[in-house]
This record gives structure tokens, C-alpha cells and sequence, in this order.
């Protein structure tokens, strides 16, 4: 198996502290040594994107150079840092000119990069490369009982799909069928949650997430399962504004896939930054007993 | 009642902007298009837009040069990308947006009150200054831009639930090695030699 190297991102340091925390055990309980990047900057998601495409791509040719250096592979959890590296390595690699260009640039501040790096995220590593019978083996305490949405949003699965399916994904959902939990039939796991829009223009990013939370909760979800921050962020920070505004309870909680995992795991609660959400977890707790059922 | 008329003649249309887009969006599919609407029915933000996407690209091939970088289209745009999987013709839809953004801001034309593209360039000169980007200074820095105070009051019960959960930092983040960054940065921009 291959070495990784653990790509953290803006968002893992402030408002989803709670996916780092639950991750790194994670990774470990499995067997898996995940070092932090040294010095990574960060990726520009759609920002720099949008205002300067060669600056974009040579950042990101930076943390893929320190990644190449440790020789390693990537480990990028956040979905918008997964799709941009993943975007910007491929573009270095394309041969244009402009490729070229961004790579002589990359060499002469000392970040050379040859492009033998490879980026992973989290989910697919799992369900792919260290496969669904290992994990079931780490189990401790099956999630018996506790129906989940699986929503996989937009960036992990498009447009980059090497490891499932852009419009009707199922990783996730087998994943979380491992650790015992049950996924409900979600038909709006890859619907957009708006991404950086949501914040901006409140009309379009009420919608879009009362849509999200009204159909976990119409089939009968007791938590919806993300595996990108921003989406998380989105899901919890607009429920009291979309209760209000359309007069339909959608309180539902929102967690990150990799603290379902440490639960099963036997990691304590405690360690996997479950008291982060701004939901009450209180109904998800009482139907998991003490946290998960013994087997 | 007064007719208002919108016509533009050809003389009028910018012919090399077809071209131009093209060009910087690595998109040369966009000639391939069938108008078949997929993108528009796909698109989570079609109802707010002012073009839908598929008209977005008629009005590329059609020369409409200002109607659409001064458009909200492409600034409404969020990146979901189910426009790009699912284009018959294999259009990178989401990359032509990202190319009329860049140009829309190169020819600063577009909504600069509109508070969209004044987070992106914030974000973008945070990062390229320091590394990292660091929220609450980012959200400050878009309020006064956007001359908004009423938004950052807004913000206030927000703020208060990511402090409760300990999920808001202060801190303004940055690299150790910046020195690297703008050496990086600065060759990216003369070109080497």
C-alpha cells in the first residue's frame, strides 16, 4: 500500500474542526500513519478559480510538490480542496504551454514537481483501497438502527469520478451499511447545498437546503452524512432560518462520515467531535443506547 | 405604451469572443453544442440566472460580448458541476463560467456590488499574500467592500453558535515559508527567464 500524506485545508482548522478530529483516529484505527502536510498552503477552492487560473494552478502545484517530495500521496478530506488539487494536477500534467510554463515557474521557487503524486479522498480510500471487509473487522459496536441520508454533494463525485458515480453514488451508503448504520433511499445525495453561494444569496441557499433536509426527513433519516465541510456547514447553519421561513420542521442532525465511523470503531464519543454540532444530538444518542449496540 | 426593442445587429456582435472564450476556458467543444438545454435543466441556480447556461453558450457562439460578462450567470454559477457530467457534447460548462468570470474581472466589467465575485478576489488576495485564507477576516473584508454592515449584523447569531461549538477561529492563518509563495507567485507572473 501506498504512503499518504494528510491535506488538511482552511476548513478543517476553523469550522469543521470536527472532521479532522474524527478522521485522523480513524485513519489510524485502520492502520494508516496520516502526517499533516508540511507548510501546505491553501488551495484557492473556487475562488482563485474564478480571478487568476495560472496563480490557481501554481499554488496547487506547490502542495502537490511537497506531497512529491515526501513521496507520498495526497489525503484531502474537504471535497472543494479534493477537486482542486485533483484539477490542477491534472492541468500541470496536460503538456500545453502554459503547463509547461506553471512547472519551470514551480522549479525556480524550488517547488518542483514531476507529477507522480496522487490525490485521494478519504471515502474512496476506504470503500477502494483498503475495501469494506477491513473495515467491517475494525467494527466494535454496529450503528444498529440508526437511519442515515448519505449525501455526497457535489465535488467529491464530479466532475473527477474515479472511484463512483457522478449522479447515483454508492459508496457511501455500503460504507455506512458496514458499520451497521442504515442508509435511507436519499434521491438528493448529489443535489448542490450551493457551496460558497449559500452564505451570499440567502433565497437560493434556503432553497437548495430545504430541499436537502426535507427529503432526509420524508424518508425518515435520523442524521444526514456528509463528507465535505462546506456542505455540513451549509446543512446546519441554515435550519433555523428554513423552519422558520417555510413552516416545516426539518431539524435533522449533520455529521460527518468519519465520526459515524470512529463510533463504530469504539473510539469514545467524546474524541470524535460530536459536541461541534449545532444540532442536538440527543434523539440520535437515545436510539444508539450507549452510543452503538454491542454485538 | 412604449416598445422597447432589443435588437443587435451583426455589425455590432464581437466576432472573436467565440474564440477568445474558447481559447481560455481549453473548451473547444463549446462549437459542438445542440442547444438541447440539458445544462439549464441540470443547474440548481438556473431560476436565479439571468441567462440560463444554455443560453450562455448561444450568446459565446453568437458574439454577445457584453451581455454576457456583465451577466449574473456566471458569478451564480456554484460549482456543482452536473451540468459539465451530463452535456452530450461534452462540454466543460463549469470551466467555460470559470473563464468568463476570469475575463469578466480582467475587463472589470462585471457586478462589482455584487458580492460574489468581490469574495472571490478577497479570498484569492488573502491566500496569495499569506497562504491561507482566514474566514472571519475574509467575511469583514466583504462586508466593507460590499458596504453592507446590516449583512455582518446579520451575521451575529451565526458567529455566536460557531463560538459556542469552538468552531470559529481569530486567528489570522498564514505559511511560514512566504517568502516561497511570492518568489512562486512572481515568476508566475514575469515568466522565467
Amino acid at each position: 500500500m501506498n504512503e499518504y500524506i494528510y491535506y488538511p485545508g482552511c476548513s478543517a482548522k476553523s469550522n469543521a474542526k470536527h472532521y479532522e478530529e474524527s478522521i485522523l483516529p480513524v485513519f489510524k484505527e485502520i492502520g494508516i500513519k496520516l502526517d499533516e502536510m508540511e507548510d501546505w498552503n491553501c488551495c484557492g477552492a473556487t475562488a482563485s478559480l474564478s480571478v487568476d487560473k495560472t496563480k490557481a494552478a501554481a499554488i496547487n502545484g506547490r502542495n502537490l510538490s511537497i506531497a512529491e517530495k515526501a513521496d507520498k500521496d495526497i489525503v484531502a478530506p474537504c471535497a472543494a480542496c479534493y477537486l482542486t488539487l485533483k484539477k490542477s494536477n491534472q492541468f500541470l500534467m496536460s503538456e500545453t504551454e502554459e503547463a509547461k510554463k506553471i512547472l519551470k515557474d514551480l522549479e525556480s521557487a524550488g517547488c518542483e514537481y514531476k507529477g507522480t503524486v496522487k490525490v485521494n479522498h478519504p471515502l474512496g480510500l476506504f470503500t477502494d483501497e483498503i475495501g469494506l471487509e477491513e473495515i467491517k473487522k475494525k467494527v466494535k459496536r454496529k450503528l444498529t438502527g440508526l437511519r442515515v441520508a448519505c449525501y455526497y454533494g457535489c465535488q467529491v463525485v464530479r466532475p473527477y469520478t474515479d472511484f463512483d458515480d457522478p449522479d447515483y453514488p454508492v459508496r457511501l451508503d455500503n460504507l455506512m451499511k458496514a458499520i451497521g448504520a442504515e442508509p435511507v433511499d436519499y434521491s438528493a445525495k448529489t443535489r448542490c447545498c450551493g457551496g460558497s453561494l449559500t452564505a451570499n444569496l440567502e433565497e437560493a441557499g434556503l432553497r437548495l437546503n430545504y430541499i436537502l433536509l426535507k427529503e432526509a426527513k420524508r424518508k425518515g433519516a435520523d442524521a444526514i452524512v456528509t463528507i465535505c465541510p462546506l456542505c455540513l456547514f451549509n446543512l446546519e447553519i441554515t435550519q433555523n432560518k428554513i423552519i422558520k421561513k417555510y413552516k416545516d420542521n426539518v431539524k435533522i442532525p449533520i455529521l460527518f462520515f468519519s465520526q459515524l465511523m470512529g463510533l463504530a470503531f469504539g473510539i469514545p464519543k467524546e474524541d470524535l467531535g460530536f459536541s461541534r454540532s449545532m444540532i442536538s444530538l440527543k434523539p440520535m444518542w437515545e436510539k444508539l443506547g450507549n452510543g452503538g449496540t454491542n454485538e | 405604451m412604449e416598445i422597447q426593442e432589443k435588437i443587435k445587429y451583426e455589425e455590432e456582435l464581437d466576432k472573436n469572443f467565440f474564440d477568445e472564450i474558447k481559447e481560455k476556458s481549453g473548451c473547444d467543444e463549446i462549437s459542438q453544442c445542440i442547444q438541447c438545454g440539458t445544462c439549464s435543466s441540470s443547474c440548481p441556480m438556473a431560476v436565479y440566472m439571468d441567462y440560463s447556461p444554455r443560453k450562455i453558450i448561444a450568446m459565446i457562439k453568437s458574439g454577445f460580448k457584453d451581455e454576457v460578462l456583465k451577466s449574473f450567470t456566471p458569478w451564480l454559477c456554484a460549482s456543482c458541476y452536473s451540468c459539465q457530467v451530463r452535456c452530450p457534447s461534452n462540454i466543460k460548462i463549469t470551466d467555460v463560467m470559470y473563464a468568463l468570470k476570469r475575463k469578466a474581472i480582467k475587463e472589470k466589467i462585471y457586478p462589482s456590488r455584487f458580492s460574489i465575485p468581490v469574495m472571490d478576489k478577497e479570498m484569492h488576495k488573502i491566500l496569495t499574500k499569506n497562504g491561507r485564507s482566514s474566514e472571519v477576516w475574509l467575511m469583514l473584508n466583504l462586508f466593507l467592500k460590499t458596504r453592507n454592515p446590516l449583512g455582518l449584523i446579520k451575521m451575529a447569531p451565526l458567529g455566536l453558535s460557531l463560538m459556542k461549538t469552538g468552531r470559529m477561529s481569530l486567528k489570522k492563518e498564514s505559511i511560514k515559508n512566504k517568502k516561497q509563495l511570492r518568489k512562486l507567485l512572481k515568476a508566475v507572473k514575469e515568466g522565467t527567464k
